[in-house]
């Protein structure tokens, strides 16, 4: 095997044992060297994440540059699948309904999921047995869970239409689906109710590092519950919910199995997300160019949603006092 | 009715083809004299659209090991939600490799015309012995010159009612004309038993309904060169047409998808909707009541019985075009090149397509397939029920996706788009107004047909 510069300059680098009595061999010398090895053993996971990750990202920019229709090569054609739709009224549609979904879900997700986090940090009878309930909307598949929810949002077979009909409350179903708002509302509200337990449990987590001394030390000062939750476990929380409010956006903007069951994106594309209409185009409509420019155009949201958490992040730490 | 030796016996006579009494036995003296050796060691996969009628899947898996028997091919038949065939059938393009033969529908081999195998051979050979191949059938297989894919049958897509609904609404006839047609909606909704058709996206009923209606008003997507001329007055005239039909339409017909219509029809939500007539053959098969059955069964099968004798179907009516305007439900069986043996697959489309397969199959699907070969027509099972009839001329009465243009990739790819749906569904929700919902389709189906 012959040595590579990156090998030999490895070896400049660690060239600091001078009073080595026996000369080894340069591969003795690299093969001791810490970092040499530890090249070898992330050599997977690179490869890994080249093959799986990185390689079908850089190949969908580069399609999205591209003609390319299902089955026949396309000519690169620069931007201009973008901008054919920046002037397409449908992908506004699907960006709007991708932001308010987004939103939407995310602000109900958090608030909800943070209450029941307090919730379940009190003592309470049962609480394993409780936690572990609480964590099974997440545990289902999504494609199931939208499957249970197309039953429950049928405009006929609906069972809260049927209750509530029942009740002689109302005197028709409820149009979930069919409506454009409602049926919006209605997939923030599926998305809503499978994403609350990883918000629940993680700042459930995070709760529980909060030291019991600060709350103590508040109650003698005798500070109100709000006051303690404003000042001790919210700020105590932040980096917490940075991490886990990121994860959720970026779940939250790249859904797709919910909508596809439950809508198709539908009606007239009231639900169209940027992930399913990317799908259409692409995989049904066989545009494979445009889908690709779709989907690339979620980057810059992505990245968006990242860098806001990332410095949220480190100015927690300078308010932690740990800024270095 | 169930297959059996009987009924075999007559569907093989009628079309005069020597009566050969066993499957098997026939399949093995085809096997000798069929142009089409399978390569040795064959082995073929095929993906199909699931059933929505079990006795016709049964039909199909007899025909296959019959044909394994006789010709020693093996063959593996996976069954998927029909949506999901063409995104399947689209990674297998794509990539060079997949099931051999996709049984999809409407113009899926159309997405892919340079990816199919040739079966030219194939459909000279059935369309000469069988009296050659029926209307729009041809348009279905052909790619140019080429037949890209084997129509095997179309699954006819016409209007289910309830009788006694349609009695009640003052109408002693199924309308015949598009204005009375809506008059019988309205009436309809008046006396609480409205109809439902979906605005959804859904592949078959959607697509069929929606398409009748702008064709039926003289529109088109595109003229015969493939110009799109979606945007104009009489596409305006049916996007009114289909606004108001909507608005006597039960609430939810636009999150409707292929399943829902039928379900609601069944459970006598919907007294008129647009479906092949699997809604009937299976309350028919319901009805029965099972040897032993408790007390809710037997209600249950009652419900069925009188569902199925309540309810007939009628063809679509006739618009300003004065003549039929309907898109009916074609499934084409398609070999890629990619396959290792393209022999095998065309042996198997001649044998599936030969009358002592094809007969029993039609019979055992009750109406649900309707043949694409004319010597067909006399088949049994369009005299065994007057409430299936119709369905006899399905494919007769049907134009093609991209009609007055041609079948081609661009037509396939503005219906897989679902470019009609989503115009009409627009409106009739009242998310754009009519000259928006038109500009937009144009936009759409210029990018494909540019």
């Amino acid at each position: 095997m012959s040595l590579t510069m990156n090998a030999q300059d490895a070896i400049a680098n660690v060239a600091t044992k001078p009073e080595t009595p026996v000369r080894r061999s340069r591969w003795m010398a690299l093969s001791g060297n810490r970092n040499f090895q530890a090249i070898w053993f992330m050599l997977p996971a690179v490869a890994f994440l080249i093959l799986f990750l990185a390689y079908p990202l850089a190949y969908g920019v580069w399609l999205s540059f591209t003609d390319t229709r299902m089955g026949s090569p396309g000519e690169f054609i620069g931007i201009g699948n973008y901008i054919w739709l920046i002037d397409d009224p449908v992908f506004i549609i699907a960006v709007m309904n991708t932001l308010i979904f987004t939103a939407g879900a995310s602000i109900f997700k958090f608030v909800i999921g943070f209450y029941l986090a307090i919730l379940l940090n009190k003592r309470l009878p049962f609480k394993a047995l409780i936690r572990a309930v609480v964590l099974l909307p997440w545990i289902v598949p999504t494609a199931l869970s939208a499957i249970a929810f197309w039953w429950i949002l049928d405009s006929q077979f609906s069972v809260i239409s049927w209750s509530l009909k029942s009740l002689g409350l109302i005197d028709h179903n409820i149009n979930f689906l069919g409506d454009r708002d409602l049926a919006r509302a209605s997939v923030i509200f599926a998305n809503v109710w499978r994403g609350i337990p990883f918000i629940a449990i993680t700042l459930l987590a995070g709760l529980q590092t909060v030291p019991a001394s600060l709350y103590e030390a508040a109650t003698i000062d005798g500070a109100s519950s709000w006051q303690m939750f404003r000042r001790i476990t919210y700020p105590m929380l932040t980096p917490i919910i940075a991490v886990v409010m990121t994860f959720s956006v970026l779940f939250t903007f790249t859904e797709f199995q919910l909508i596809w069951v439950l809508t198709r994106g539908g009606p007239a594309n009231a639900t169209d997300l940027m992930a399913t209409l990317s799908y259409q185009r692409a995989i049904l409509g066989g545009q494979l160019g445009e889908g690709s420019a779709i989907a690339v155009a979620m980057i810059p949201f992505l990245l968006g949603a990242i860098m806001i958490s990332w410095f949220g992040l480190q100015r927690q730490k300078w308010q932690q006092g740990n800024d270095q | 009715m169930t297959l059996d030796r009987r009924t075999f016996l007559t569907g093989a006579a009628a079309v005069g083809v020597a009566a050969s009494t066993d499957l098997l036995s026939f399949a093995k003296a085809w096997a000798a004299t069929n142009s089409w050796k399978p390569e040795a060691g064959s082995e073929l996969r095929i993906t199909r659209w699931r059933r929505y009628l079990e006795a016709e899947d049964k039909a199909f898996m007899a025909i296959t090991e019959a044909f394994t028997k006789a010709t020693g091919t093996k063959i593996t038949v996976v069954s998927e939600n029909w949506d999901d065939i063409q995104p399947k059938a689209s990674v297998a393009v794509n990539v060079g490799s997949g099931p051999d033969m996709f049984w999809g529908l409407f113009s899926l081999p159309h997405l892919f015309p340079d990816h199919a195998v040739d079966v030219t051979d194939v459909a000279d050979y059935l369309g000469g012995k069988y009296g050659g191949w029926i209307g729009a059938s041809s348009t279905f297989g052909r790619s140019g010159d080429k037949w890209i894919c084997i129509p095997v049958a179309v699954n006819g897509n016409y209007i289910n009612y309830r009788i006694s609904a349609v009695k009640k609404a003052g109408f002693s006839e199924f309308p015949t004309t598009n204005a009375a047609f809506l008059e019988l909606c309205k009436a309809l909704k008046a006396n609480n038993t409205p109809a439902g058709l979906p605005l959804g996206r859904a592949t078959a009923d959607a697509n069929a309904w929606l398409h009748w209606a702008l064709w039926s008003h003289n529109a088109s997507l595109v003229d015969e060169k493939g110009k799109v001329i979606i945007d104009a007055p009489e596409t305006a005239d049916a996007l009114r047409y289909v606004k108001a039909l909507y608005e006597t339409f039960l609430p939810g017909t636009a999150s409707w998808l292929d399943p829902t219509n039928n379900a609601a029809f069944a459970a006598g939500e919907c007294y008129l909707t647009n479906n092949g007539c699997s809604i009937y053959q299976n309350a028919l098969a319901q009805s029965k009541v099972p040897e032993g059955a408790d007390a809710g069964a037997k209600e249950q099968a009652a419900k069925m019985a009188a569902l199925a004798a309540d309810m007939d179907h009628a063809v679509y009516p006739i618009g300003v075009a004065g003549k039929p305007t309907e898109l009916q439900l074609a499934f084409p069986l398609v070999a890629f090149k990619y396959t290792k043996y393209p022999q095998a697959c065309k042996a198997f489309m001649a044998f599936l397509m030969e009358a002592n397969q094809m007969n029993p199959w039609l019979e055992s699907s009750r109406g649900y397939l309707t043949q694409t070969l004319n010597a067909y027509d006399s088949n049994p099972v369009w005299t065994s029920d007057p409430k299936i009839k119709i369905f006899r001329e399905a494919t007769a009465r049907s134009l093609w996706p991209g009609f007055r243009g041609a079948l081609d990739r661009r037509a396939a790819a503005a219906l897989a788009d679902f470019i009609i749906v989503d115009m009409f569904a627009s409106v009739a929700t009242g998310r754009s107004n009519e000259k928006e919902a038109m500009a937009n389709a144009a936009r759409s189906a210029q990018r494909i047909y540019r």
